[in-house]
């Protein structure tokens, strides 16, 4: 197109061929930032689609969930739910404490201590979905198969979980995920 | 087809197995078009354009809008309100509604204006009333998913136009609600439709443009295309007026959008629909004005219907009621006056439709619709007795004499 536009029609006079050549880069300047415009302001026209499949204010509103531990007994666990998603909060005894505690850093896939996971001790609250691909692990209710290390087991692929949430075994490249949550007195929290 | 020349050789290899860039050029960029075309002809590129905003902002409302009759009305609002940027998808559609119309009843007056639908070009024409007739279904089902009380007793005074046939009438209302009212299983499929009908309509604008550039673009002198002389390349000079059109009326259309999205609406829509309280003034869109007032205009339950069905259908048979070999009404005194008559008479009624049916408005409406008739009655007359103007040789000639030389 633009070796085209350049040439001036069959018959023209040398006056006109020079105006055509002349006028050339005027035109393809023309081009150019029409062009780059263009192309900005359809840029700029596609944010606000992109951004409208972003969760909407009313989905970040509900983000955040508050739980009541003192119904929850030693050796206990209850699921709740966050942002669509279980979570396990689980009231640990001394013995699963002190197993946590026991495991040297080096068995471990993804390296994390227990303390790094837990702000009390006796409570553990992990996002209960598995690192691997996106199953519910099991070992919350009594009778669950709770896996080889006392845990979790997601029956998906096999992933096994430690008191702490951390993997031991399977395919699941990390640890189950501690949520940001905070202690707003002795017995409760807030998730998110 | 003309072989795209280029030194690139992928292009190359990709162009001999399927003529994508040659193909391009030619409907594109080097298509011949008529010297000689005026702003008039830019509300095609402009409706095409409202078109794919109407498909993309409808694709991204419809991931949060819920067609049920608990939740729909709340779900618009929720867009509204807290969806990110909702508010500006919601008043693109709704105004975009309104100026897909405005824009493509000025194509069609163009087109009658310009003699567009005689031969060769009937089909084209014919493909675009067809184009039209699914947009108005297209709108009147979109305007229901919002379940205001505009939209269920707009669903409900529509769909029962249905049940003025003879015998058939109340099934077919019936099979169209999928119960005994506007009720769920109404918004749900019409809301479906809504949703396909676009795809129909693009369907139908590619074998409009398909048909279009058989004959290429009809032009003010409504005559043939006699040399090359008389054309000139799409690219850039009718690529650079289409942009320049369409800058213009993106400011217009943003008014609306941003400064009075609710203008063109009705405040009834904003309370929730409710089946057992009919508002007080019940008014279509004003894109359907016209024919409303036609409607109305027939003092019979199916003479009104068919009435109204006849006043778009007509369009349908326009090519060949008008019998002038000439093409451009500036070259036909009797039929332009009669064109603007008939374009004044058709803001007329819709003005009409808006009012209450009753007194002085019912007897307007009925000269009104009278006239609106007439018009397509006397152009086989006007054909056989009006004496036209001399036509110009050539667009070429006719360019010539408007172009400045150097030395002015």
């Amino acid at each position: 197109m633009s070796d085209n536009s350049n040439t001036a029609p069959a018959g023209a006079t040398a006056e006109q061929i020079a105006d055509e050549i002349e006028s050339a880069p005027r035109r393809d300047f023309l081009l150019m930032s029409t062009t780059a415009l263009g192309v900005a302001g359809v840029g700029m026209a596609m944010w606000p689609f992109i951004h409208s499949i972003n969760p909407a204010k009313d989905v970040l509103a509900l983000a955040s969930t508050d739980v009541d531990l003192s119904a929850i007994e030693v050796g206990q666990a209850v699921t709740v739910m966050w942002r669509g998603k279980p979570v396990f909060i689980r009231h640990r005894t001394e013995e699963e404490i002190a197993a946590a505690n026991e495991v040297s850093l080096d068995e471990l896939r993804d390296k994390q201590t227990d303390s790094e996971r837990v702000q009390k001790p006796e409570w553990l609250v992990a996002v209960g979905v598995c690192t691997h691909l996106g199953c519910i692990p099991s070992g919350q209710k009594l009778g669950d198969k709770k896996g080889d290390f006392g845990g979790w087991f997601c029956p998906c692929h096999g992933s096994h979980y430690d008191s702490s949430g951390r993997v031991r075994k399977g395919p699941a490249p990390f640890n189950l995920a501690i949520p940001e949550y905070t202690f707003t007195d002795e017995t409760s929290i807030v998730i998110g | 087809m003309k072989r795209m020349q280029t030194n690139n050789r992928l292009l190359m290899w990709i162009d001999e197995r399927l003529p994508i860039f040659s193909y391009s050029d030619e409907n594109l960029v080097s298509y011949p078009t008529p010297k000689n075309l005026n702003y008039w002809w830019n509300y095609g590129s402009i409706a095409g354009i409202v078109l794919v905003i109407m498909i993309v902002t409808g694709i991204f409302l419809a991931m949060n809008y819920q067609p049920h009759t608990d939740v729909a009305f709340q779900s618009v609002e929720r867009i509204v309100r807290d969806v990110n940027y909702g508010w500006l998808l919601r008043n693109l559609h709704m105004n975009g509604a309104s100026m897909f119309f405005i824009v493509v009843y000025i194509h069609m007056f163009r087109g009658l204006y310009f003699g567009s639908y005689k031969a060769p070009r009937e089909l084209l024409w014919m493909i675009g009333v067809t184009i039209y007739v699914v947009m108005m279904a297209t709108a009147f089902m979109g305007y229901v998913l919002p379940w205001g009380q505009m939209s269920f007793w707009g669903a409900t005074v529509i769909t029962n136009l249905f049940s003025a046939l003879p015998v058939i009438g109340e099934y077919i209302v019936v099979w169209i609600w999928g119960g005994f009212s506007v009720d769920a299983p109404t918004i749900n499929r019409f809301f479906v439709w809504h949703y396909l009908l676009p795809a129909v309509i693009l369907g139908l604008v590619v074998v409009h443009m398909w048909a279009l550039h058989i004959h290429k673009s009809n032009n003010p002198l409504g005559i043939e295309i006699k040399s090359p002389a008389d054309m000139m390349p799409f690219h850039p000079f009718y690529t650079i007026k289409d942009l320049f059109g369409l800058g213009i009326f993106f400011m217009f259309f943003s008014f609306f959008v941003f400064f009075a999205p609710d203008f063109l609406g009705h405040p009834d829509n904003y309370i929730p629909a409710n089946p057992m309280v009919t508002p007080p003034h019940i008014v279509p869109e004003w894109y359907f004005l016209p024919f409303y007032a036609i409607l109305r205009a027939i003092p019979d339950k199916l003479g009104g219907v068919l009435a109204m069905a006849a006043g778009i259908l007509v369009l349908y048979v326009l090519p060949w009621l008008d019998t002038s070999k000439v093409r451009s009404a500036t070259y036909r005194p009797i039929y332009k006056q009669l064109f603007w008559i008939f374009v004044a008479n058709a803001l007329f009624l819709g003005w009409l439709g808006q009012k209450p049916a009753e007194g002085a408005y019912l007897i307007m409406g009925r000269l009104s619709t009278a006239y609106y008739f007439l018009f397509f009655l006397v152009l086989p007359l006007v054909g056989r007795f009006e004496k036209p103007k001399q036509l110009p040789v050539s667009i070429f000639e006719e360019v010539a004499k408007k172009c400045r030389t150097k030395e002015d």
